[in-house]
């Protein structure tokens, strides 16, 4: 049976040229970059260049790049690290209802230690409201916290206007551009964020490696005790080989983002038109003019979930709800349940495509072509 | 009759050692195997610890082991509409309900069915302790070849239609032979502990679950005469033929639940394993259920258990009006149970079973039974 993967937004397959990267780094450069001799040297000259091209990425500065075990300790650093360093000048913090589970239970967290958390709401196309940030805003507000692109929907956020709107406040603003960093162009000084979390597996890299960009002057705390490595911000040995994995992974994006784009745009294009074609009672989640060209979610009218992936996973298709799951069975999308209410049917009958290096167009029309005959049976 | 690696069989997977060999077992016989996790009730603590999180974890080391996919379904709301709801409505009434049975007839071999065809599956296999045998496109269950293992007791209710697509890989071992296949196999389940007790109880203490769902409604404790002993904590927690936890001292043979008036909230005790109203010479039962798929030509004589792990008795069994059955002990029982299942037998074969309603005794019901 032949497998086709529609699940890169959940981790995407590495790049040739990262592995070839990586493999002389195990086989030669096994040094501590905190060493004062030449193996640690060697080391540290890889994580030196390695950070230079993750802030080149960004148009930041390599000053500003920690590297992290990758985007859920990234988003942790970033919202617990400012909201503990700067407690003095606050306790609100704003965020979305749709954010990562790396974002909102790291809120979560935060609400114990006594912070106020608000937790935006999104239109039903998935989108915050710059009008709903500005009511939220408060004079002692000290972080914003808004993803660029939904990892389930898609949908993209207005940071850049979010950041406008920030201009003259105290808050931090902090953006997780897991999704959207392999995408789109980012450039922080346009951009004008304090915070940006970045996952290596996403952009197909190395597993195990991202990083956070801070912006200098911003003020943070470690959450990780230990030794002095990324200037006392992440304690702990950095992992060369994945870093260096990452540098590659970024070199390969930076070369073929528009191309990519377009392709992975064409792909979604031609699995829902084959969708349509075969006449599949389905509805797209969102906007789809307002949503990355990676993902899309798709609500398929009367089906389950549990049902609809148990049977593309035994016909070869990987895909994914998006969402969290308990003793592995699917609990309803908190991010579909922000935009069309509890308990909606659609928060349990979608299912999130998301296309990348792993396809071909053959690939996705013959999965369209089988997803709806899987439809039809069930029906 | 497709060849076994064309024939796709889901295993309803529990994280225990029986549902684990029971897949293994069908891998080696070279079926296209598919493990399924059913979540059909979320005990997650207060530390975020949940037993399905647990056992999912130990479906999918087996899974792995065995090279087969793995998969869960969720039936928490049909479980709790179907099983728990029953459950709590026959306490209620002062009954003791069987919520294996009626998990076995609405979850696993109704929902659970359901979704295995949906998924294209030739057969849905379980762990179970029963064997089922065709004859010329007719099924007959049989009891476990594991006489103190046999669960058939609890599929009393499977028709002819689920029977036709189910398999009990585990119905011709024993236990024990079923704990050394593990062992040998070195599944990551061989060494654990067998689940006890209702499944959404677990290990906690029933009057407790209980009493989070049902209010107590605490009330004398009196003999059929009338004379007040002492207090019960809600008739609930007690069931016919109890002698623990009713604090009766005093001389003589120890006390013993002989009865129950939910009307007035009364528990009625007597003295004596052996006391003569525990005693009874017959049933009333509805809700019943034939295999064969239509009820044996009535009057007949079979043998019937009236409870898990009791050895069979001898008994006739009458038609009733409105589809209900009596059935009459050739010997007196103890402690027959309204709201337990009555199960008959033709020697191995288990024909069906039925719900107790009424008990008798010379053909007038036990009104103090409940």
């Amino acid at each position: 049976m032949k497998s086709i993967y529609l699940d890169h937004a959940a981790t995407t397959p590495v790049h040739p040229d990262v592995v070839e990267a990586m493999v002389p780094v195990y086989q030669e450069t096994f040094g501590n970059p905190s060493s004062v001799h030449q193996f640690g040297r060697k080391a540290r000259s890889i994580l030196d260049k390695a950070r230079r091209k993750a802030a080149s990425s960004l148009n930041a500065h390599e000053k500003e790049i920690v590297f992290t075990s990758g985007g859920t300790e990234a988003d942790n650093l970033a919202v617990i690290g400012t909201a503990r360093a700067n407690k003095d000048k606050g306790s609100h913090i704003i965020t979305t209802s749709i954010e990562h589970h790396a974002t909102l239970h790291a809120v979560e967290f935060l609400e114990t230690e006594g912070f106020d958390v608000t937790y935006l709401p999104v239109d039903e196309n998935g989108h915050v409201q710059l009008e709903d940030i500005k009511q939220a805003l408060r004079e002692d507000t000290i972080l914003v916290s808004i993803m660029m692109v939904n990892n389930e929907t898609g949908a993209v956020q207005p940071i850049a206007e979010t950041a406008e709107l920030l201009k003259d406040h105290q808050a931090y603003l902090h953006s997780d551009i897991v999704q959207a960093y392999g995408l789109m162009e980012i450039d922080v000084k346009e951009l004008g964020v304090d915070l940006l979390a970045v996952s290596g597996h996403k952009i197909n890299g190395p597993k195990g490696v991202g990083f956070l960009y801070v912006k200098e002057g911003t003020v943070l705390s470690s959450q990780q005790y230990g030794g002095e490595q990324e200037r006392k911000r992440r304690a702990g040995t950095e992992n060369v080989p994945a870093v260096r994995g990452l540098q590659a992974a970024i070199e390969v994006m930076e070369a073929n983002r528009s191309t990519y784009q377009e392709k992975y745009l064409h792909y979604k294009r031609s699995f829902i038109q084959t969708l349509k074609d075969q006449e599949v009672a389905f509805e797209v989640n969102g906007n789809e003019e307002t949503t990355a060209a990676s993902i899309v979610n798709i609500s398929f009218t009367g089906m389950n979930v549990e049902t609809l992936l148990t049977n593309f996973d035994l016909s070869g298709i990987a895909a994914s709800s998006g969402s969290a799951c308990t003793a592995g069975s699917v609990e309803p999308s908190h991010v579909l349940t922000a935009m069309f209410g509890p308990g909606h049917p659609k928060t349990t009958n979608s299912i999130r495509f998301s296309f990348g290096l792993a396809n071909d167009e053959g690939d996705v029309i013959e999965a369209a072509e089988k997803i709806s005959q899987i439809i039809k049976r069930l029906a | 009759m497709k060849e076994p690696k064309d024939t796709r069989v889901v295993v309803g997977m529990s994280g225990g050692v029986d549902s684990s060999v029971a897949a293994l077992m069908l891998k080696e016989q070279g079926y296209d195997v598919v493990g399924i996790f059913m979540k059909n009730w979320d005990d997650t603590d207060e530390n975020g610890v949940c037993t399905a999180t647990e056992d999912y974890e130990d479906v999918i080391r087996v899974c792995n082991q065995l090279d087969i996919p793995y998969y869960a379904v969720n039936f928490e709301k049909q479980y709790w509409d179907k099983v728990f709801t029953y459950f709590l409505d026959e306490y209620k009434k002062g009954r003791t309900p069987n919520p294996d049975v009626m998990c076995n007839k609405e979850i696993k071999f109704k929902a659970f069915m359901d979704h295995a065809m949906s998924l294209g599956a030739d057969y849905l296999a379980t762990g179970h302790y029963a064997q089922v045998r065709e004859k010329d496109g007719h099924f007959e269950m049989l009891r476990g070849k594991d006489n103190n293992k046999d669960q058939t007791y609890f599929l009393n209710q499977l028709s002819q239609d689920v029977l036709s697509k189910v398999m009990f890989p585990l119905g011709h071992l024993d236990k024990k032979e079923v704990r050394a296949i593990a062992e040998e196999n070195d599944l990551a389940t061989a060494r654990k502990k067998d689940s006890t007790g209702i499944c959404f109880i677990g290990e906690r203490n029933f009057k407790e679950f209980l009493s989070e769902y049902l209010p107590a409604q605490p009330g004398r404790m009196e003999t059929l005469d009338g004379e007040v002993k002492g207090q019960h904590d809600g008739l609930m927690y007690y069931t016919l033929g109890q002698r623990q936890g009713l604090g009766i001292g005093g001389a003589g043979d120890p006390w013993f639940v002989v009865g129950k008036n939910v009307e007035d909230n009364i528990l009625y005790v007597g003295q004596g394993f052996h006391h003569d109203a525990l005693y009874s010479d017959g049933l009333m039962a509805s809700e019943a259920n034939w295999t064969s798929g239509k009820a044996p030509e009535a009057p007949f004589e079979c043998t019937a258990k009236f409870r898990y792990r009791q050895d069979d008795s001898r008994v006739t069994v009458y038609p009733a009006e409105n589809g209900n059955w009596k059935v009459e002990f050739h010997e007196p029982e103890r402690a027959i149970t309204p709201g337990q299942a009555v199960v008959f037998y033709d020697g191995e074969i288990c024909l069906g079973g039925a719900t107790i309603d009424t008990v008798l005794k010379e053909d007038t019901a036990l009104n103090y039974v409940g």
